[in-house]
This record gives C-alpha cells, sequence and structure tokens, in this order.
C-alpha cells in the first residue's frame, strides 16, 4: 500500500479512536472528552521546568503536530487542486466516484443508526440496572477497538462467505450478504460499535437514576420517562458519541476493504476507492475524494470541540427554550 | 389516607434490610423513620412508594393493595435527598411535570396547569423563581422546588427522603419548621426518612426508631424520649450516659460495688445503667450513689458540662454530665452523682 494512501486511513483512525482508546492520544489532539475523566488542572502549577526546557518542549511537541498532522493535511489538498479546480470537481463527477459517496453515505447512515439504538440501550442496561454479567457486557463493549479491523472484517468473512458457517445457507436461499451492502454495513456496524456506548456510560453513570425515579414517581411512564427526562439529559453526550461514530463508519477501510469484494461503482466506499485509484496513478481524483473525507475530519473536529463544550457546561443548557 | 405495612422482609444479598417490619401509618400523620444508616429506613419508604420491591409482606394504601401498582400508578408524592430536579427543565416545567404526563383522557389544559403550578410556587414561595433553571438555585430552594413538584400531582401520601440531609445546618432548621407548618396546612399523610434524631423530634407527630431493618420504638416524639422502650433508642435518641452493672434482685453493682438505686423490676445479670446526662445530679461527695473526680469543665449557654472520672473504676470510666450553671464546679473537686431517672436494660452480647 502506498504511503500517501496509508496515511488517510491513520489520520482517520487517529481522530476516531482519540477520545474512547487511547487518552494519551486524545490530550494531543484534543481536550480531554467526556468520556475520560476531565483533569483540569491550571497551568502555573505546571511551571516547575526552566525557560530553555519549557521552550523545547513546546517547540517539539508543535514541529510534530506540524509534520505528521498539518502537512499531510495540507498535502491532501494540494495533490486534489495540482490540475486546477475543474479537474478536482470533474474527478468528483466521476460516476465511480459518486457511487462511492452515496454507498459511504448509505453505510454510515445504517451503521450509525443502528449504533445510536443499540449503544443507548447498551449505556442504558449497564448505567441503569445490576445484573451479573455486567462487567463482562462493559469490556465486550470495548472489544471493536481492541480487534484489528481486518480481523473484524474476517470474521464476517467466516461467517457469511462461501466456505463459512451461514454462507451456503445465505446461498441457498439467494441472500448476499459478502461482497454486498449488508456485509460492508455490519463490518462498519461493529467496529463502530463503541462509540455512543462509550460516550454515553460515564455519563449517566455520573448522573444516575434519581431523575427517572422521580419523573415515575410523578406518573411518567416509562417511554415519557425516557423522552422527557432521560434524553434530555444525554443529547449532547448522544450526539458526541454520534459524531466520533460517524467520522469512523465514512472512514474505515480495513474492515470495510476485507468484505467488500471492491466491485467497482458498486462495493467501494470512499476510503476504498482512493486506495484504488491512487494505485492506478489517478492521484487528482484520489486526493479530490481523499479531500472530502480530510473535510469531513475537520468538520467533525469543530463540531466536537463544540460539543465538548456543551457536556462542560455541567449538561445544563442554559438558553434551552422549554419545548412542551 | 393510612397506610398500612405488614411483616414486610427485603434483603439485599444476605444483608437483611427490613426484617419484618409492620407499620401502620394514620390519616394526616406527619410520621418519621428515624435510625442509623443502615436501619432499613430509606429501603421501608422507598418500598412504599414503589421504588424498590419486597421479598414478602403487604403494603396498602388506603386499604388498597400498593403492590398491585407500579410506582407510576401509586399517586405517591416522593422527595429525594438529592432533590433530583429535572436540570435541563425551568423550575417551572419541573413543577408542571407530574400534571403533563398524565394520561391525555385526565390531563388538564394548559391554563389549568398554569395556574396550578403557579398555586404550588406560591405555596412554597418561590414563585419568583418559575424561569430559572435548577442549576441555579440554593439547595434549600431546590427542596423546596422538588416538594411543590411531589405536590402537584395531588398525591394521596407524601415521602420525604432525608429531605433536609444535604442542606447546611441553618437552612435546614429553617426547613424544619417550614415543613412542619406546611402540613399543617394542606394535611397530606407524610412520612420523612432521617437518621437526625433532633429533626425528628421536633417535626414529626409520631417517631419510628428503626435499628437493623427491625422497628424498636414507635412513639410520640415525648414517649420516645422519655420513655425508651430499648436500650439502642435509649442510646440513639438523646445523650446518654451508659454505665455496665449487673443486676441481682433489687441490688445494682458497679465495678462490684453494690449502688443506693434500686433495679426497677431489671431482670437479673449484665446490663446496662442508661442516664441522661442531664439526669444526672452533682452533690457534695458522700450523698450520692455514685463517686467522681472532675477532670474538666466546659461551659456554654445556660449549662456547664463536666467530665468525671469514677472512683473505683482505676480512672477508666469518664462520663459527661449535664449541670445547670448555679453551681460552681473546679476541675480536681471529688463528687457524688445520683440519678434522678435512669432505665436499666439487659446487656446484649
Amino acid at each position: 500500500m502506498s504511503t500517501q494512501s496509508g496515511f488517510v486511513t491513520s489520520a482517520t483512525e487517529l481522530r476516531a479512536y482519540a477520545p474512547a482508546a487511547d487518552p494519551a492520544i486524545s490530550s494531543l489532539a484534543s481536550r480531554t472528552a467526556s468520556a475520560t475523566p476531565r483533569l483540569v488542572t491550571s497551568p502555573q502549577n505546571l511551571r516547575t521546568e526552566p525557560g530553555p526546557m519549557r521552550f523545547a518542549i513546546i517547540a517539539l511537541a508543535i514541529t510534530f503536530l506540524t509534520v505528521f498532522v498539518v502537512l499531510p493535511l495540507v498535502v491532501v489538498f494540494a495533490q486534489a487542486f495540482s490540475k486546477g479546480l475543474s479537474a478536482y470537481f470533474a474527478a468528483l463527477a466521476e460516476p465511480e466516484a459518486l457511487a462511492a459517496i452515496r454507498l459511504t453515505l448509505l453505510i454510515a447512515a445504517i451503521s450509525v443508526g443502528l449504533n445510536l439504538v443499540f449503544g443507548v440501550i447498551a449505556a442504558w442496561a449497564i448505567t441503569k440496572f445490576e445484573f451479573t454479567g455486567k462487567t463482562f457486557l462493559i469490556t465486550l463493549i470495548d472489544l471493536p477497538f481492541s480487534v484489528s479491523p481486518v480481523i473484524s472484517g474476517l470474521v464476517f468473512v467466516l461467517l457469511f462467505g462461501a466456505q463459512g458457517y451461514w454462507g451456503p445457507w445465505l446461498q441457498a436461499h439467494n441472500v448476499h450478504v459478502l461482497f454486498a451492502v449488508p456485509g460492508m454495513a455490519l463490518a462498519t456496524l461493529f467496529v463502530t460499535f463503541p462509540f455512543v456506548a462509550r460516550a454515553l456510560i460515564p455519563l449517566m453513570q455520573e448522573q444516575g437514576t434519581q431523575e427517572e425515579e422521580a419523573a415515575i414517581s410523578l406518573g411518567a411512564s416509562g417511554l415519557q420517562t425516557f423522552f422527557r427526562v432521560t434524553l434530555p439529559n444525554i443529547k449532547w453526550g448522544l450526539l458526541y458519541g454520534v459524531l466520533l461514530c460517524n467520522a469512523r463508519a465514512m472512514g474505515e477501510f480495513g474492515a470495510v476493504s476485507v468484505v467488500s469484494g471492491h466491485i467497482r461503482g458498486e462495493t467501494n466506499t470512499m476510503p476504498l476507492l482512493v486506495e484504488i485509484l491512487y494505485n492506478e496513478y489517478q492521484f487528482v481524483s484520489s486526493f479530490a475524494i481523499a479531500s472530502l473525507l480530510a473535510m469531513l475530519a475537520l468538520i467533525t473536529l469543530v463540531v466536537k470541540t463544540v460539543l465538548e463544550r456543551r457536556l462542560d457546561e455541567g449538561h445544563m443548557p442554559k438558553d434551552d427554550p422549554s419545548d412542551h | 389516607m393510612t397506610i398500612e405495612v405488614k411483616n414486610i422482609v427485603k434483603k439485599f444479598g444476605v444483608f437483611a434490610a427490613l426484617d419484618n417490619v409492620d407499620l401502620k401509618v394514620d390519616k394526616g400523620e406527619l410520621l418519621a423513620l428515624l435510625g442509623p444508616s443502615g436501619s432499613g429506613k430509606t429501603t421501608l419508604l422507598r418500598i412504599i412508594a414503589g421504588l424498590d420491591w419486597p421479598d414478602a409482606g403487604e403494603v396498602s394504601i388506603d386499604g388498597e393493595n400498593a403492590l398491585a401498582r407500579g410506582a407510576s400508578e401509586r399517586n405517591v408524592g416522593f422527595v429525594f435527598q438529592h432533590y433530583a430536579l429535572f436540570r435541563h427543565m425551568t423550575v417551572f416545567e419541573n413543577v408542571a411535570f407530574g400534571l403533563r404526563v398524565q394520561p391525555r383522557a385526565i390531563r388538564k389544559d394548559e391554563a389549568t396547569i398554569r395556574a396550578r403550578v403557579k398555586e404550588l410556587l406560591d405555596l412554597v414561595q418561590l414563585d419568583w423563581l418559575a424561569n430559572r433553571y435548577p442549576s441555579q438555585l440554593s439547595g434549600g430552594q431546590r427542596q423546596r422546588i422538588a416538594l411543590a413538584r411531589a405536590l402537584a400531582i395531588e398525591p394521596r401520601i407524601l415521602l420525604l427522603d432525608e429531605p433536609f440531609g444535604a442542606l447546611d445546618a441553618k437552612v435546614r432548621k429553617e426547613l424544619r419548621q417550614w415543613l412542619r407548618s406546611l402540613h399543617s396546612e394542606i394535611h397530606v399523610t407524610s412520612i420523612f426518612v432521617t437518621h437526625d434524631q433532633e429533626e425528628a423530634l421536633e417535626v414529626a407527630n409520631r417517631v419510628v426508631v428503626m435499628d437493623k431493618g427491625r422497628i424498636e420504638q414507635i412513639g410520640t416524639p415525648g414517649e420516645v424520649y422519655d420513655n425508651p422502650a430499648t436500650a439502642f433508642v435509649h442510646g440513639f435518641i438523646g445523650e446518654s450516659i451508659v454505665l455496665p452493672v449487673d443486676v441481682a434482685g433489687d441490688a445494682v453493682r458497679l465495678d462490684g460495688r453494690t449502688l443506693s438505686i434500686p433495679a426497677l423490676g431489671a431482670a437479673p445479670g449484665a446490663s446496662k445503667l442508661f442516664v441522661r446526662r442531664h439526669d444526672m445530679a452533682i452533690g457534695p461527695a458522700g450523698t450520692g450513689a455514685l463517686e467522681g473526680a472532675i477532670r474538666h469543665v466546659r461551659s456554654f449557654g445556660p449549662i456547664q458540662r463536666a467530665e468525671v472520672t469514677l472512683s473505683g473504676s482505676e480512672g477508666k470510666t469518664v462520663i459527661e454530665i449535664d449541670a445547670p450553671r448555679d453551681r460552681e464546679l473546679q476541675a480536681g473537686e471529688i463528687v457524688s452523682l445520683q440519678p434522678r431517672r435512669y432505665r436499666i436494660f439487659a446487656a446484649q452480647n
């Protein structure tokens, strides 16, 4: 695999992994997210190093970020626009490119939508009830983060492939999972499952069950309690999880690559198409699509910052008008 | 509305939170469940509300089996220790919540709801906070809003779980008086849980003293204070001096010496002598049942508190006594002590 397309993938993963999986990366990339405990220490307290040392550390950090984050991002856009604006838009208007964009949006919509529901249910079960096997379930939620995406994809090949467990049965009933949208959606669903649940669990744990109990004692039904009390309390955390989930779903390469089959114009998502075009020396087209993913990354970053600020406000939107 | 609880058992694992509890609450009462933490008082309250379920036993509200209904159908007002106000709603919407979630068939129209909320905010004297969010209120204000919210559904009974537990001492005192006057105004049958004996004695009509999942005594504040039924109640309510004694016939012995007080019919054997701090009279040496040397005296308000080392205990037994200020006490002075009122309970192993 080429170095350039390789970095696009890794940049996406860096951003997607950051808040939940690796606190070291997250503190580099942005402020600590709600999923990890917030350590607010005044910088003054840390000024124990002499001046030159401080300068060296700051310079090192900035140099590192410039070389490994800013520079690659600039290169993507430079390459994308190297033959001018018209070539850029022509590359994006290619039927193959449009198909990849459509497919990426479809898979993201399916996996984010389902993960939204499953994530809320998992977080609800873990934070509001006591049951045996709860610790195991919490560990299980993190599994997709600790498994290589390629292996996640292979699991589905083993399950649904021609030689897999359910493959023959599916073939007999003419159901296409592998090398089709269902398989790609499943792989993406698996890889992105932790985001929503991980954004919600600490938040819901902190909030406890008292407001729900109050609502029920006031005569609210289960659904009324969820939609009027629980959901408004977790909405910023939920949006945060959905945002990261979406970023990862659109940027996912490894797992989707294994189950996609790379059928041109049919089962290529944007990251997959970037690699194919690059390998065929179609640099402008390749980087044009890569630039879309990079823009998604930038937008995600901005929205994420806004959401984190919301979450920091003690989950208390003051300008929220009464909506009843 | 009356509440009747029969043979309630509730276990958390092997720990018995409630062990065969019976309780009857009369219409219009303001009842306190008093006990140390872990005594089961909050669990009992939550079971009555339907937020917890007993392993065995019956709960009826107004003669009707409450266990057949969930918490949302019991029409019970519940006030939480940490307020549990809906943080994303204004004070107004918090109070209106119970009216807005009513089934469509009986839900009141917007104007009626607004009038009712206004009325409740007036009742708790916080109408000027209607558009604020809970995070903008003080603890005392939040708890009053929580109470208004619970009252909005016109509950058959009102349950308060350590309602003043999270507040500072001064606000707590104010709210106690306020709760009592509010109760005499609206007269809804109410139970509140507290671990603060002063709060229970000051606010409630009747006090239920609980320990280790059992009810130790039920009575008016005067009854539980003056006539504690068990050693636990005597030790838990009011400040007590406790001395290990032996009862033989009508004689009471401390450290092998017979005290000149009758056993008041206490069963023979190892026992505990309970005396209130202010029920121990201090006199000149040689005139009372006990004798001791004053170790230290502190004076505040109308009383002075003396630490007295009892003679014959090799300096091991030190008791604290409250005496009026009219008699000058000196450290080192030998005095006699005479219990004016006391109780003897069998020592528990």
